[in-house]
């Protein structure tokens, strides 16, 4: 199955939630925002969330520099 | 009003936006790279009052991306705040710009924003962002985020009460040392430019009362990678039950929240504020005079530059130092202690 995340097309071997997607992609979880289809998801509901293919998600970093 | 005919053109602000932003007044909170860009567009486009907060003093790695910046500031040894007021001076003498040399802790950061219509991010680290985050809902006042790292930054716009605050988004701050910085990533300045474009954009909506044109979304950009990603805010908050902004639990105004010690972006260096910062007041002569004699002592009216062994020490009159060739808390206390007392 394929997802896109930040407009990249990725390949999944099989369907993850969006806790094993971001420890896959060796993400901090405290330091991203997810949009899946064009709606947040919560930080809580993260590991009930199963992708599907054809799924767009947007994935955001926090920094603290400037 | 001549000197603002573009934007009394331009249909989105017009005469009566331009009155709007003559009127307004907005404290800029650090000004480094992001901050040096947001006075001065702000004080181009004739923003009425621009308060200007920062605790750090120039350098010449700073003139790579501080705009408001130039190499006799970097030879002085200035405070950002003071050299960008003197700047703004020549560039706009029609608005009034009052600069202050502080770090923003707790205890002073309700009285930054209490008379601003805005605040804008400038800062350059995790712990302050959560301080303003936190004064700024408690007095509702809109604050907008921004920050970046290498290519790289985001902005968000925060409407206390309305729109998702910082911690709906992020509950707590990176631990410290868990996060790039301008000394691990570097930073380009066209980066910068791109947040802080977006940044004072949302701040010309909000001084000319059109909240409806707010961006309304998480901007995220890598100028690099050539990648550029929204997401949207609408609902995030009332999805989530935020210790902020819904609980109205403000930790990080709490004083025990507020570290005696931090570390500064880009240097190896470490910042002490006591306690009684604020209420201090250093005899700069004096302290002059007590170091001459057992290292190199220069500095000019705002502060006391002193060297021993290794370390670089920088003394501020509201009692604060930054001391340079050591990233050791500990380290930093001690020669604090030594030299300046506590």
């Amino acid at each position: 199955m394929q997802v896109i995340i930040n407009g990249t097309i990725h390949s999944l071997s099989q369907p993850v939630t969006l806790t094993t997607l971001i420890e896959q992609l060796a993400l901090k979880p405290e330091r991203v925002a997810i949009e899946l289809n064009g709606l947040i998801q919560p930080r809580a509901q993260w590991s009930e969330v199963v992708l599907q293919d054809g799924d767009r998600l947007e994935i955001v970093h926090f920094v603290g520099g400037g | 009003m001549d000197r603002y005919s573009r934007h009394i053109l331009f249909s989105g602000i017009g005469r009566t936006g331009q009155e709007r932003l003559q009127a307004a007044r907005v404290a800029i909170i650090g000004c480094g790279a992001l901050g040096c860009l947001q006075v001065e567009m702000l004080a181009r486009a004739g923003v009425g009052f621009l308060r200007v907060v920062d605790r750090d003093f120039i350098e010449y790695s700073n003139l790579q991306r501080q705009v408001l910046f130039d190499e006799s500031d970097a030879a002085e040894q200035l405070p950002k705040a003071a050299a960008a007021a003197a700047h703004v001076s020549r560039i706009n003498s029609d608005i009034q710009v009052e600069p202050i040399v502080a770090d923003v802790r707790a205890a002073n950061i309700e009285d930054l924003i209490a008379d601003v219509d805005v605040v804008l991010d400038g800062t350059d680290n995790f712990e302050t962002r959560y301080v303003i985050n936190d004064a700024c809902v408690k007095h509702h006042r809109p604050w907008i985020y921004g920050a970046a790292v290498g290519a790289f930054g985001l902005t968000m716009t925060v409407l206390p009460g309305e729109t998702p605050c910082l911690r709906c988004l992020f509950a707590d701050a990176p631990a410290p040392g868990t996060s790039p910085t301008c000394d691990t990533a570097g930073i380009i300045l066209p980066a910068i430019a791109t947040i802080v474009a977006a940044q004072v954009t949302e701040a010309l909506k909000l001084l000319t009362g059109q909240r409806e044109k707010l961006r309304g979304t998480l901007m995220q950009v890598d100028l690099w990678e050539n990648s550029h990603q929204s997401i949207k805010l609408k609902g995030v908050r009332e999805a989530g039950n935020c210790p902020c902004c819904v609980q109205r639990n403000f930790e990080f105004l709490a004083a025990a929240s507020q570290q005696m010690t931090s570390t500064l972006c880009g240097r190896n260096a470490v910042q002490i504020s006591p306690a009684q910062q604020g209420k201090a007041k250093l005899n700069l002569k004096e302290i002059k005079e007590r170091l001459g004699s057992l290292g190199t002592v220069s500095g000019n009216p705002f502060l006391i530059r002193f060297q021993i062994d290794s370390y670089e020490m920088t003394i501020f009159p509201d009692a604060r130092a930054i001391i340079k060739g050591t990233d050791d808390f500990t380290t930093a206390r001690s020669l604090y202690a030594k030299y300046v007392g506590l």
